[in-house]
């Protein structure tokens, strides 16, 4: 079981993730988003080899109209 | 006439707009084609877990190869903040090092906290950003970021989001005649004479948000905003005349009146 917080909400997956592949699960694969894990950048070539682990803290971020 | 130059790139327009307040991303994209701006500030927000991800993405709209987007570190309250908001921004625009840091003093006025302000400037400066500042309109404290190493100095004019124009056109003549990096007015425009005055005084730039989104009419104040700024631009390269406080100068001749 992988117990991680995104974006401040606990949630829960069974079986190992890469950044990757939560990525994909999340439905976000091929936008333009950064993710930050544990307050390290995960830069996208590392998407595929960064393994998540129960406790990591992710924040998933987007582009958003502000001034 | 010379082009705005940022960290060595120039760009076509003196005006900046924000991204923000619109109805929908169609009008955002036709009032920033009205305004004729390059350089369009983006905000830097968690995604909406578990919400549709197939919505549109404001970076579809104002796509990265059109515009420049300059991230801000808009709602951080301290330097660490605004500092990996900035760096999350980097990563999201693929390693773009422009951006706009703000680090704010309280919700009410929305004012700066120059302190975390000067300390997230460093920091950042160091890592490589070009960092556009805003800050308060204080002359000294606009030179300590120019030394810093940041590549614009952006004081406001009146509070964020007030309308209120430029409320001490002295502080900025200030900062203009002190600075060596570029002046652009950030926050407090609320029409398009407000943006000539801020470039009547030698400002090399206004960055404005709410001035446009707010308008009853978006597209059409984003024209008078890109109006604005090019006549002020002129005006100020043209030189006023001298005032003269207690005496008139007629503009037809004095002589050959009839019946003289």
């Amino acid at each position: 079981m992988l117990e991680i917080k995104i974006n401040g909400e606990a949630r829960q997956f069974p079986e190992a993730l890469t950044v990757a592949e939560l990525i994909a699960l999340l439905g976000y694969t091929g936008k333009r988003i950064a993710v930050e894990r544990n307050g390290e950048i995960v830069a996208k070539s590392q998407h595929g080899s960064t393994w998540l682990v129960s406790g990591d803290a992710l924040e998933i971020v987007v582009a958003v109209g502000g001034g | 006439m010379h082009q705005l130059t940022i960290a060595g790139t120039a760009y076509a327009s003196r005006l900046l707009v924000g991204t923000g307040k619109y109805r929908d991303f169609a009008e955002t994209r036709a009032a920033i084609d009205a305004s004729g701006s390059s350089i369009v500030t983006v905000a830097i927000r968690r995604t909406n877990i578990g919400q549709d991800p197939s919505q549109p993405n404001l970076l579809d709209a104002l796509p990265p190869s059109q515009f420049t987007i300059l991230p801000n570190t808009a709602g951080c309250y301290t330097a660490d903040d605004a500092v990996r908001t900035l760096r999350l921004a980097r990563e999201l625009l693929d390693g773009h090092p422009l951006c706009k840091l703000e680090v704010l003093g309280d919700p009410t006025s929305l004012f700066p906290n120059m302190p975390e302000t000067l300390k997230a400037a460093e920091t950042l400066v160091r890592d490589g950003f070009h960092v556009m500042v805003y800050c308060s309109d204080d002359p000294i404290q606009a030179k300590m970021l120019e030394e810093i190493g940041c590549v614009a100095v952006m004081p406001l004019a009146s509070l964020i989001g007030s309308g209120m124009g430029i409320l001490n056109p002295w502080n900025l003549r200030l900062i203009i005649d002190n600075a060596r990096v570029p002046v652009i007015v950030d926050a407090g425009v609320g029409t398009a004479s407000d943006a000539a005055i801020a470039m009547e005084l030698g400002c090399d730039g206004v960055l404005m948000n709410t001035a446009i989104a707010h308008a009853k009419n978006p597209v059409l104040m984003a024209s008078a905003m890109k109006k604005g700024v090019e006549a002020g631009r002129e005006a100020y390269l043209a030189g006023r005349m001298p005032r003269k406080l207690y005496s008139a100068d007629p503009s037809s001749p004095t002589a050959g009146l009839i019946g003289s």
